[in-house]
């Protein structure tokens, strides 16, 4: 028994998988929480890293620069570990949700910051001297004239990463966080069956992926590719 | 306990990690060429067969695709009556190149489609067979194309071979996580393999870079 389901193995595999079903979906629930959570942790300080990186003192870019190739070239599983093991140590007790959440965020915004760095960059420089040449002060320009530009190349890619984070969930099963592949094995533990629940989560990862990156798509093609208008 | 003495276990695992990283890339390579090309191809089974593969393993998680190699698969093998228990490396390998291998299949074919038409054309005047073309004028400039992109397919393999610790691989993160129970001084153990793992990832990435400038000396050459 499982989230107050009972699993049914005495009537053959159909019945099992049909049972099971609720459970999964509300892993899936879990799987789609903590994706959405990550995501945004991964947005802000995604943000952060790219600002910080593209300070004009080295005494900041440089250690920015260094910490998102760090979070980037260690794996989410050792980065959730520390996190979950060492946090408590400096009286920093998550529950394991927030956790596995939080580590998610930090490994993707090693990612999402090179995306800001690139839609921002990729602003015409013609767009900035036109600023400049109109009077226009620089936190006004980059509010006004750079952001609504970049936003329509950034929004795309972390949509992409959005579904990344997706399939890295899984990996919070360590921390006992019950997404859809704990709540799988923990079936698969009690009742001696994986292929059934196992294969399933790999059929609801597909479905959620494509209907997940057709939804980035269509978002994709329905930003004004020219910036968004201001008002 | 001092952190030097953790660090003759860790590099067991470390040593494992290596090698599952590499067994892995070069399952993965192999994948990659396979389907990427196999997705161009003419012939629709062989098409349909690398569209099914890459959708597949890119569209479910790696750690799913772990699981299912290692628990569920011999489940199958047994209604088939065949033995299809893997030990762990073998499932761990496995899983880490075929799932590298989808996300390689799509910089190859990026990769073959960006070269530009006229190369096919003058391949054809010059009667070259479409294999021959392939081989000889495609692929040697779609190759060092790739090589960005397979260089952060690979630093993301050797991340992911930390996976392999969850069905009982004894590589690093497994090393780690057996220290931790026995000394339960985790800060110091995690902090030395997140080191060790950032560490491996600058030597890969170096090794890429000097064979991104191998696969493309002809260009070098031109000029």
């Amino acid at each position: 028994m499982l989230f107050g389901y009972h699993w049914d193995t005495a009537h053959g595999e159909w019945a099992f998988a049909l049972s099971i079903l609720p459970m999964l979906l509300r892993g899936l629930l879990v799987t789609l929480e903590a994706s959405v959570v990550g995501f945004f942790v991964a947005m802000v300080l995604g943000l952060i890293l790219a600002v910080l990186k593209g300070a004009r003192s080295r005494l900041v870019s440089w250690p920015a620069t260094f910490v998102t190739e760090f979070i980037r070239d260690t794996p989410l599983l050792v980065q959730l570990f520390f996190l979950y093991y060492v946090l408590p140590d400096y009286g920093i007790v998550l529950p394991a949700f927030l956790t596995g959440a939080l580590a998610l965020g930090i490994q993707y915004s090693a990612y999402t910051s090179e995306v800001y760095r690139a839609g921002i960059e990729a602003v015409e420089p013609g767009q900035h001297e036109a600023a400049k040449a109109l009077d226009i002060p620089p936190g006004r320009t980059f509010t006004h004239i750079v952001l609504p530009q970049a936003v329509p190349r950034v929004i795309p890619a972390l949509g992409n990463y959005l579904v990344s984070i997706m399939k890295d969930v899984p990996v919070l099963s360590v921390v006992t966080v019950l997404e859809m592949l704990n709540v799988a094995k923990i079936i698969g533990d009690q009742t001696f069956d994986y292929l059934v629940p196992l294969s399933m989560v790999g059929g609801l990862y597909l479905i959620l992926t494509l209907v997940a990156s057709a939804f980035v798509r269509f978002v994709d093609v329905s930003l004004p590719k020219r910036g968004l208008p201001l008002r | 306990m001092h952190w030097v003495e953790f660090l003759k276990p860790l590099s067991e695992g470390a040593w494992v990690t290596i090698q599952l990283t590499v067994y892995s890339t070069i399952l993965g390579a192999v994948m990659a060429f396979a389907s990427g090309i196999g997705k161009l191809s003419p012939n629709w089974f062989i098409k349909g067969a690398s569209v099914v593969y890459i959708e597949i393993f890119r569209g479910t998680s790696l750690l799913v695709q772990l699981f299912w190699l290692y628990f569920a698969l011999p489940i199958a093998g047994d209604a088939l009556g065949i033995d299809l228990r893997l030990p762990p490396v073998v499932a761990g390998v496995l899983a880490l190149g075929l799932n590298i291998g989808a996300y390689g299949a799509e910089v190859v074919r990026g990769a073959i489609q960006a070269v530009s038409r006229n190369q096919y054309e003058a391949a054809r005047a010059l009667n070259f067979t479409p294999r021959q073309a392939l081989w000889r004028i495609a692929l040697p400039q779609a190759i060092p194309e790739m090589m960005p992109s397979f260089s952060n397919l690979a630093v993301q393999n050797l991340k992911d071979t930390a996976l392999a610790s969850l069905i009982s691989l004894s590589d690093l993160a497994f090393k780690a996580e057996q220290l931790r129970n026995f000394y339960q001084n985790s800060e110091t153990i995690y902090t030395i393999i997140l080191f060790m793992y950032f560490g491996m990832a600058l030597v890969l990435t170096a090794m890429m870079r000097i064979l991104e400038s191998s696969v493309g000396r002809w260009r070098r050459a031109r000029r």
